[in-house]
């Protein structure tokens, strides 16, 4: 299946640029809206890791790479690839959901998927990434360590729902919050072992917006999320009524419609056990 | 109180007729029944007597068709017909200008001084449209000027004080005037700190200091052309508002005109005048002074209005014509900053109102036709196109959160129609009218986002998508008069359809800390309005003269449920004794208990009160020196009281002593 999307893929890049080499002398530069986060490398190539402001951070991370060959200096197009983060812990270690890595469409060198990191490096913990990538038949891999600090707001949360269950729930949008009608989406993924995080499919995130330092006040009209069958992820629509501090409370709902994580808010209750955060 | 002070002090001192009068002629020329409230002197009086110091709010509520909603010791909002200023056009010179203030601190009144004035014009219902789309009447406040006399040169200056607030008044004026060129400057400056209610019970928070300048100019182009300029500017700072949760640090008006006036172009048209203005109000709202709040913010305002009016007066056989073509475009822009009590957090921002444009342009015509030698009648007509845009993308999507079909913007057609007959026979008038008349929604009602009501205490969401709220109105007057008594009754209805008020809506969150809930703009199917007055004037003896006043109103919704701030029955009544330069009045004003009250609106019962002023005063000349010496004391027994119309119930002032004096050489 991997093989048959990569060799698409690699038609249409041959065939695009092909069609391209007559009319366009000067190359596309691919990168041209991302910024470097840090080039790993091995005894043969060169693997550039990008994405949109050059940091990765706990949560919800798009990352781009591309890789370089070390003789001829050319990005390779054809490769097929997967990647694996892993958490270095004291007593342990944990891999995070990630997604396939694809080529970006559009692009002849440029692959892109997305990691979720649960949680941040510290003194003594730390994440590497691990390429295991095939270019021709020939495989190769490529580990090295990277950087993933904590966000200054709750991006990814974690918790274990009434079924045991233990989940991981990431912000995706708005990755830039306006005072507006906001198109909102989470990855929801459950920890299956310790090594694979699958995406949860049919629950629904039920969302209730609060500004914590005023009142506690929330917004009219929001829209719970619910899964989309294009992306897996789970939208909806999120109301931001001016610019500040926002905390999202959550429900996480089943297939069954049952609570299985979060509280209502109320006069009672300031807010739910998982939440996110929004500050702008 | 202070208005019944001044009030009193220039009945004294004019020897004037200073109370709302209303002017129509009684033989051949037709004038429509507008009520005019003097300012200052009359004419025929005194030539260009000093003004008096009363602020221009407590002239305004002297008339019966006008009282003031009163959030401080400053910036009174006028109500016209029991109707606040959305239902209402308030001009200066028949120049359109708009408060920046969310909250309506701002009154347009509150950008004049009593020194700059000459009169209010007050327009009931569909008569007050010419200078826009009104559903309560309009009010114009004319200016004073010299004009082309061979007054020549005059100063003048004028100081006061008052006890209960402490209240230091300074003013000077210079003016000028020969037959082809005037002009008038004039500069007021005020400063008072707290007042004290009755029972010397202090209201923190009632302080204001504001200075005015005003100059206005005029040159002859030819015997029957002339160019006016003028210009005002008006700085308050520092001012309280004990009913509200926050003060003023700024507002501020510029406020300028150029004029060209054409008399007599030819045998009909009597009269040509075309206008040009602009004005800009910034205004800023602050909590700095109040030691305890919730969260701190700040919540400035500003509108921007640029304009004109072409107007021609015109008469033939039996007509006299009016064709007013004014425009204005209109730009309210307010913000609000909260910050938060965790200084690592990011401020919280927002649009109360969203950067509106509004874009009116109507022709208003007017014919009154001199049917009889008794019998007249007139005919008024206007249309206008109002065009509102949000052009903050913010503001947009802000309210897009309630509104996702709105759309950046909407035009709308104002109609208007109204006809009066008129009737003078012997000592007796009769008048009798009616009319239709539109209004676009406010800035507020259309687009204001979050705007708490202290009253109600709840945040006020605006709804673009309202229609245009429509009134039919009926009116009719008896008036008599003879040499010793003069009385006149009259009423006003008003059936508003479509009528725009704030209903809640208990499924969203208030944004305000402690508020009580949010209310939407919407309209009800109709709403009545009934206003009507009683005034008496008797001469008793040359030198006597007693007045008296009775004010009825009632307001309902479709639903028979009371509207907001309605006036309960109230009376006045003064008795005046003038004898050549001295004059000397006692007063007695009062209200019954106001027991139609809205709960809605937060309103609660008002008690019944009455409060008694007396004020006297003297004028002495020496040579071309003249010096006018007023006193007077508001509310003598200290009664503790507030009316209807006090936002929040905040009291008013408590005794207060006060003297005026003005200093003119010519």
């Amino acid at each position: 299946m991997k093989f048959i999307r990569a060799i698409t893929i690699l038609c249409l890049a041959i065939f695009t640029s092909c069609s391209t080499d007559s009319d366009e002398i000067t190359p596309v530069n691919e990168v041209a809206d991302l910024v470097k986060i840090q080039t790993m490398e091995n005894d043969t190539h060169l693997v550039e890791l990008y994405s949109i402001d050059g940091q990765l951070e706990q949560g919800y991370n798009k990352v781009s790479l591309r890789i370089k060959n070390k003789i001829g200096q050319k990005f390779v197009s054809d490769a097929t690839l997967e990647w694996k983060p892993i958490m270095h812990m004291e007593a342990t270690q944990h891999s995070c959901p990630v997604s396939e890595v694809t080529k970006k469409p559009g692009t002849e060198s440029l692959y892109e998927g997305f990691i979720v990191f649960q949680m941040a490096e510290n003194q003594t913990e730390y994440w590497t990434l691990t390429l295991n990538y095939a270019i021709n038949g020939v495989d190769y891999t490529l580990t090295e360590t990277i950087n993933v600090p904590a966000s200054t707001r709750r991006k990814v949360t974690v918790f274990t729902g009434t079924d045991d269950v233990k989940y991981i729930l990431a912000l995706i949008d708005p990755s830039e919050p306006k005072v507006a009608t906001n198109d909102m989406s989470v990855g929801v993924f459950k920890m299956e072992n310790m090594m694979t995080f699958p995406i949860v499919n049919s629950y629904k995130v039920k969302i209730d917006p609060r500004m914590p330092s005023m009142g506690n006040h929330s917004s009219p009209n929001n829209v719970d999320l619910t899964q989309s069958s294009a992306d897996k992820f789970y939208h909806g629509k999120l109301n931001l009524t001016m610019t500040g501090y926002w905390k999202i409370n959550l429900q996480l709902e089943n297939a069954l419609g049952e609570v299985i994580k979060g509280e209502p808010v109320g006069d009672t209750n300031e807010a739910s056990s998982i939440f996110l955060e929004l500050e702008f | 109180m202070k208005k019944i002070i001044y009030t009193a002090i220039s009945l004294l001192l004019m020897n004037s007729m200073l109370h709302a009068q209303e002017k129509y002629s009684d033989t051949t020329e037709v004038v429509s029944i507008k009520e005019i409230i003097l300012i200052g002197s009359h004419p025929q009086v005194h030539q260009k007597e000093p003004k008096p110091l009363g602020s221009i709010d407590e002239y305004l509520e002297t008339s019966a068709k006008i009282n003031m909603i009163k959030r401080g010791a400053y910036a009174w909002e006028p109500m016209l017909n029991g109707m606040t200023t959305e239902r209402t056009v308030i001009t200066i010179d028949g120049m359109r200008i708009f408060g920046a203030c969310t909250d309506k601190m701002d009154p347009i009144t509150s950008y004049v001084e009593i020194s700059n004035l000459s009169e209010a014009t007050i327009s009931s219902g569909q008569q007050g449209a010419e200078n826009g789309a009104t559903i309560g009447g309009s009010i114009d406040l004319k200016r004073r000027k010299t004009g082309f006399n061979e007054t020549g040169w005059k100063v003048g200056a004028n100081t006061g004080g008052e006890s209960n607030g402490e209240q230091k008044i300074v003013g000077a004026e210079v003016q000028y005037a020969d037959n082809s060129f005037y002009f008038n400057t004039d500069f007021m400056y005020r400063d008072a700190e707290n007042y004290k209610a009755g029972g010397n019970r202090e209201v923190l928070y009632s302080q204001f200091t504001k200075y005015n300048f005003s100059a206005i100019t005029g040159f002859k182009l030819s015997e029957t052309q002339s160019v006016e300029g003028s210009f005002i500017y008006d700085e308050a700072n520092d001012v309280g508002y004990p009913a509200l949760p926050m003060d003023v640090s700024l507002a501020r008006a510029i406020i300028g005109s150029v004029k060209y006036e054409h008399h007599q172009l030819s045998e009909t048209i009597e009269h040509w005048e075309t206008k040009l203005y602009f004005n800009t109000i910034t205004h800023q709202m602050d909590d700095s002074k109040r030691p305890v709040v919730p969260i701190r913010m700040d919540m400035p305002g500003w509108s921007d209005t640029y304009g004109f009016y072409s107007k021609v007066n015109m008469s033939l056989d039996k007509h006299k014509l009016t064709a007013n073509l004014n425009s204005f475009y209109n730009k309210s822009l307010a913000e609000m900053t909260m910050f938060p009590n965790d200084p690592n957090e990011n401020d919280m921002f927002m649009l109360t109102w969203p950067d509106v444009r509004t874009l009116y342009t109507g022709l208003y015509l007017e014919d009154v036709i001199a049917l009889t030698a008794h019998y007249s009648l007139q005919l008024t007509g206007s249309l206008g196109r109002h065009y509102n845009k949000v052009a903050s993308t913010f503001g947009l999507q802000s309210l897009q959160i309630f509104y996702p079909e709105m759309t950046e913007s909407k035009q709308r057609y104002l109609k208007s129609l109204s006809s009066q007959v008129l009737l003078n026979k012997k000592n007796m008038e009769y008048t009798l009218g009616m009319g239709y008349g539109e209004r676009a929604p406010s800035v507020s009602e259309g687009y204001g986002f979050y705007l708490f009501n202290s009253f109600d205490g709840f945040d006020y969401i605006g709804n673009p998508n309202m229609s245009n709220e429509k009134s039919v109105e009926m009116n009719a007057s008896i008036g008599f008069e003879n040499k010793k008594w003069n009385a006149k009754l009259t009423g006003s209805y008003f059936h508003i359809m479509d009528y725009i008020i704030g209903k809640p809506d208990f499924s969203l969150s208030p944004m305000t800390i402690g508020a009580n809930g949010v209310k939407v703009y919407e309209q009800l199917e109709y709403a009545s309005l009934f206003n009507s007055d009683i005034s008496i004037g008797y001469s008793l003896h040359k030198n006597w003269n007693w007045n008296g006043k009775l004010v009825f109103s009632y307001g309902r919704d479709n639903n028979n449920i009371n509207l907001p701030l309605v006036q309960p029955l109230s009376y006045q009544t003064s008795l005046q004794f003038r004898k050549a330069l001295f004059s000397i009045e006692t007063e007695l004003q009062g209200a019954t208990k106001q027991q139609d009250f809205s709960p809605e609106f937060g309103e609660n019962e008002t008690a019944a009160y009455a409060i008694v002023n007396l004020s006297a005063s003297q004028t002495l000349f020496l040579n071309r020196q003249k010096m006018t010496v007023k006193l007077g004391a508001e509310n003598i027994f200290d009664t503790y009281y507030s009316t209807f119309s006090d936002w929040n119930n905040i009291p008013r002032r408590g005794r207060n002593l006060f003297v005026n004096l003005s200093y003119v050489i010519q």
